[in-house]
């Protein structure tokens, strides 16, 4: 490090803490790690100014493996300690890392708010459908049947939608990924640290040991190569090495598969991706993967700005305070005073 | 005009003209507007010079059915020429503005007092609202009492008639009627009152006029109508005071206005993160008016949001604050163990109310003081600071800020329901003389090696507080036990121990950093200690005084600090026989004490969602000394 040079660009291994990583081997979690350090890298993020803030599990643990600011909460509450981060600092770049139980179950409600009101940070969701630091229970994203040690018999509860709930509460920038995807992940991270506003990034990611191979299909070594779609702003939604696209299927208000001949993707009607289009995000989001011949749509479904929140509670407050000075002595005295003077007599002050 | 009857029988004398003290009570329904009948009253009473105390006390519905006793809200003020320290035991003269609010507070008036009735709200629908079989008024049942009754509804009609308001408008003019006789009553000004309607109805000519002729129309009845003797004027003389600048304030202005006062002389901007809970919004509401301090309020999604940002708000290096009321504090506890895991500083305000569970929100207690020392998992301690009275709120709300800055603590400050809404003159202290306690952070990056974020001070355990932004020094905290050599993880087993030992030893010296238990009336040894916190201080120090002129040996001993306990705490009380400790709870400071000295100290309980009267204390230390 050049000391005259302090802006000179930081390595991936800059950003690494001198902390042991304590994962699973083999976790997802290691891949994203590297991801978000070589994203820190490519972006030219300070280390004093980048601040990671987590809540409970596995993934939770990951600001002690960053050599930046760190504060590892408590169960759910990371968006909130954010929220107060960021009023406090808005020149600070936020981070948040959470989980499916963290950020979905008990800490669903904050999650919500957060991106309702827009405060600007990046929101990774390590979404692995199911608990592992607890040891394997079922998530609010596991799917139906998953047998776990809370559901001996097979989850029976409907699994939640990281990305439609994101979209239902609000948020402006959205976005989903899997841990392997070591190309495009710090290409969508970076997205997300450019998007001025809340920015949510869902990220598969494979638990070994209590649910492993669950995103097989399409983000595992073995996954098929027509199972993944990744958008791109302005280009049409193309896969399986653009033999297929999506196509909006007017009479029922959804898309469909089409096969596309000779590249002419316009002749097959496929659809190009319009990030600003929250119907669109809709459709991505709702498209059913379980169905056979459905890609799984990864990259920016969506992205809108609007004005951040710390942005907003920041201008309000220039703006209230406004010709006003700061006088505690003015302040006390506010509102009706009499005085009393050595003789008793009241006077009106 | 409009006299039913003026005099029922009553064996006792009508109020003499001069009087030491008065204690009035205006009672409606909550649509009624007498709270705020009460306020300006309040202020119309201080600016004549008088000593007051005052007591809202007002149902949880916003608007019940009209004439319900379950809708009845209620103000009461004690004045007078001498030192007042509670709103009044019982009180003097009561304003009924229909038959529920006769039924509701009747019983609290003492005998001989003064009942003046809206005879036109005492029809047959009220009656049978409030349970009366027959009109009160002239079935002969009030007789301990003196009754005027005055068709107040008429008479405020025919008042604002000339304005053309509808009748429902115009009825609620009712208010300011009731004022103008009050006023009229204790030879109080209402120019107050008017310069206060003209900037609140500023615009709106036709009201701010009716509620002006309505108001000026109750002088005039008292002046001119010949109400006989039980509704004559009388004066109560100013009181002696401190000479200086004074204004009335309630508990929940003053503890904003000592947050502020805190915030600049730490020289931090503050955050203060809250949800809405009766009796804790008020200060919210005002500190939200106050962006100019360098106030950032976050109405905040829940209890645990509005925690966790203010401690996100001091991690990143704001003073964070938070409030709420018992059910909101225990939300907020699993949160309060991560600011004492971090040790970041953090003031977290209670203003209590009647509990378990949602209890009775608009009604006071003091039943928290367990869940504010001991509520927590783990080995937790935090310092717990009371306030005693409104305008003390001012100075526990600065100390609370000093000391969670001074130690990188979390502060819980205790108010409650009666300290947040009763109002009292205030002697404004001179900011200048305040003592500031600016805060440095950190900033030496280490020249080799990482910086351990639990370095601290040798004298007072103290961390290091290092803002996110500063660079060189990044590190990471939360709530896994760390290191006591490097501030990283470590579930070693001695420094678990060590680590534990540390935070307890942090917050037991704190009390070589606050000032000695002093006796606040009386001696330091000798028969009976009456022992205290919190909002009971006024009718303790009523009581002590009476048992004093009247020969007792008994002293009155008021905490603020209540965790860490004050230092020479323990070798007071042994100076006394007995020990009594007064609160509105089932005894819980009672505990604290025995439990820290080893002491007799003897329980004094009340749990019925209203303060102590100074009679059913004075009692108590009678059967303590027996």
């Amino acid at each position: 490090m050049n000391d005259v040079a302090p802006l000179a660009q930081l390595s991936p291994a800059d950003f690494a803490s001198d902390q042991e990583v304590r994962w699973c081997p083999g976790c997802g979690d290691y891949s994203i790690l590297k991801a978000v350090q070589r994203t820190l890298s490519q972006i030219g993020a300070r280390p004093e100014s980048t601040v990671c803030i987590s809540g409970i599990g596995c993934s939770s643990r990951f600001p002690y493996y960053l050599e930046t600011y760190g504060y590892h909460t408590i169960h759910g509450r990371a968006p909130a300690v954010a929220t107060g981060v960021k009023l406090a600092n808005s020149a600070l770049d936020v981070w948040i890392v959470t989980g499916d139980g963290d950020g979905l179950s008990i800490g669903g409600n904050h999650m919500a708010h957060l991106l309702r009101r827009n405060l600007d940070c990046q929101v990774l969701l390590f979404n692995n459908e199911i608990y592992g630091l607890t040891k394997g229970q079922a998530s609010p994203t596991s799917r139906i049947g998953t047998r776990s040690p809370s559901t001996p018999f097979g989850s029976i509860e409907q699994p939640m939608n990281p990305c439609g709930f994101a979209l239902g509460a609000g948020a402006r920038f959205i976005a989903r990924a899997y841990d392997l995807a070591q190309k495009e992940l710090p290409e969508i991270l970076k997205r997300a640290h450019a998007h001025k506003g809340a920015s949510f990034v869902e990220i598969y990611q494979n638990c070994i040991v209590y649910n492993d191979g669950v995103f097989g299909d399409f983000a595992g070594k073995q996954a098929a190569r027509d199972a993944v779609l990744w958008l791109q702003p302005g280009e049409p939604m193309l896969f399986a090495g653009g033999s297929k696209g999506l196509k909006l299927d007017h009479e029922r208000l959804r898309l469909e598969v089409v096969p596309v001949t000779d590249g002419d993707w316009r002749a097959a009607g496929v659809l190009v991706h319009d990030e600003t289009s929250r119907i669109l995000a809709q459709l991505l989001i709702e498209t059913p993967i379980a169905e056979s011949g459905f890609p799984m749509a990864l990259g920016v479904i969506y992205c809108d700005p609007a004005p951040p929140f710390d942005a907003v509670v920041t201008a309000q407050n220039r703006k209230a305070s406004a010709g006003k000075r700061r006088d505690l002595q003015e302040l006390l005295r506010s509102g009706d005073t009499w005085s009393i003077g050595s003789d008793q007599r009241i006077g009106n002050a | 005009m409009g006299i039913v009857s003026t005099d029922s029988g009553a064996a006792t004398r009508p109020p003499p003209p001069a009087l030491d003290s008065v204690v009035v009570r205006f009672a409606g329904d909550s649509g009624d507007g007498m709270q705020l009948t009460g306020g300006r009253f309040t202020l119309s009473t201080a600016l004549a010079g008088n000593d007051l105390a005052t007591f809202p006390d007002f149902p949880a519905e916003i608007r019940a059915p009209q004439g319900t006793t379950f809708g009845v809200s209620a103000f009461q003020i004690n004045f007078g020429s001498a030192s007042i320290e509670t709103a009044g035991d019982a009180p003097d003269v009561l304003m009924a503005m229909n038959p529920a609010a006769l039924k509701v507070n009747l019983a609290d008036l003492r005998a001989g007092g003064l009942i003046i009735a809206d005879t036109g709200a005492f029809d047959q629908r009220n009656l049978t609202k409030a349970g009366y079989a027959a009109n009160p008024i002239e079935d002969g049942s009030l007789a301990p009492y003196q009754v005027v009754g005055l068709d107040i509804s008429r008479l405020t009609l025919e008042a604002v008639k000339p304005f053309g308001l509808g009748n429902r408008e115009a009825l609620r003019c009712k208010n300011m009627w009731s004022l103008g006789l009050a006023l009229w009553m204790f030879d109080r000004s209402r120019e107050p009152v008017i310069q206060w309607l003209k900037s609140r109805f500023g615009g709106q000519h036709q009201l701010l006029e009716a509620n002006i002729a309505a108001l000026n129309a109750g002088h005039a009845h008292g002046e001119t109508a010949e109400l006989g003797p039980a509704l004559s004027q009388c004066r109560v003389p100013p009181a002696a005071m401190a000479p200086g600048l004074y204004r009335t304030v309630t508990g929940a202005e003053a503890l904003a206005l000592g947050l502020v006062a805190g915030g600049q002389l730490a020289g931090l901007p503050i955050f203060f993160g809250s949800y809405p809970i009766t009796p804790a919004s008020p200060i919210l509401h005002h500190l939200a008016r106050l962006k100019e301090y360098d106030v950032t309020t976050f109405q905040a999604e829940d209890e645990i949001a509005a925690i966790c940002s203010a401690i996100g708000a001091s991690y990143a290096g704001r003073l964070g604050v938070t409030s709420s009321s018992g059910p909101g504090i225990a939300l907020k506890t699993e949160a309060l163990g991560l600011a004492i895991v971090s040790e970041l500083p953090l003031v977290v305000v209670n203003s209590q109310r009647s509990g378990p569970s949602t209890g009775m929100p608009t009604k006071t207690e003091q039943s928290d003081l367990y869940q504010a020392v001991y509520g927590r998992n783990g080995d937790s301690p935090l310092v717990v600071l009371a306030a005693r009275s409104p305008s003390d709120c001012f100075e526990v709300a600065i100390e609370a800020v000093r000391l969670a800055v001074e130690f990188m603590t979390p502060v819980i400050l205790l108010s409650d329901g009666y300290i947040a809404n009763a109002a009292e003159p205030w002697r404004l202290p001179d900011p200048d003389a305040l003592k500031p306690f600016a805060v440095e952070f950190y900033t030496r990056a280490p020249t080799d090696g990482r910086v351990n974020p639990f370095q601290r001070d040798p004298d007072t355990l103290r961390r290091v507080w290092i803002k996110p932004g500063t660079p060189g020094l990044m590190h990471r905290i939360g709530g896994l036990e760390k290191s006591f050599a490097s501030g990283d993880i470590s579930y070693e087993p001695d420094n678990h121990q060590k680590m534990t030992d540390t935070r307890k030893a942090k917050i037991d010296g704190i009390a070589d950093f606050i000032p000695e238990q002093t006796v606040a009336l009386g001696e330091t040894g000798g028969d009976l200690a009456v022992v205290g916190w919190g909002s009971t201080y006024g009718a303790i120090h009523q009581a002590v005084g009476r048992s004093r002129a009247g020969g007792k040996d008994v002293s009155h001993i008021h905490l603020r600090h209540l965790w860490p306990l004050p230092r020479n705490l323990g070798p007071l009380l042994r100076g006394y026989e007995r020990i009594l400790v007064p609160e509105m709870n089932t005894g819980q400071l009672k505990t604290v004490l025995r439990d820290q000295y080893l002491v007799d100290a003897r329980p004094c309980r009340k749990v019925s969602g209203q303060p102590f009267r100074i009679a059913e204390i004075e009692a108590a230390i009678d059967q303590a000394l027996a």
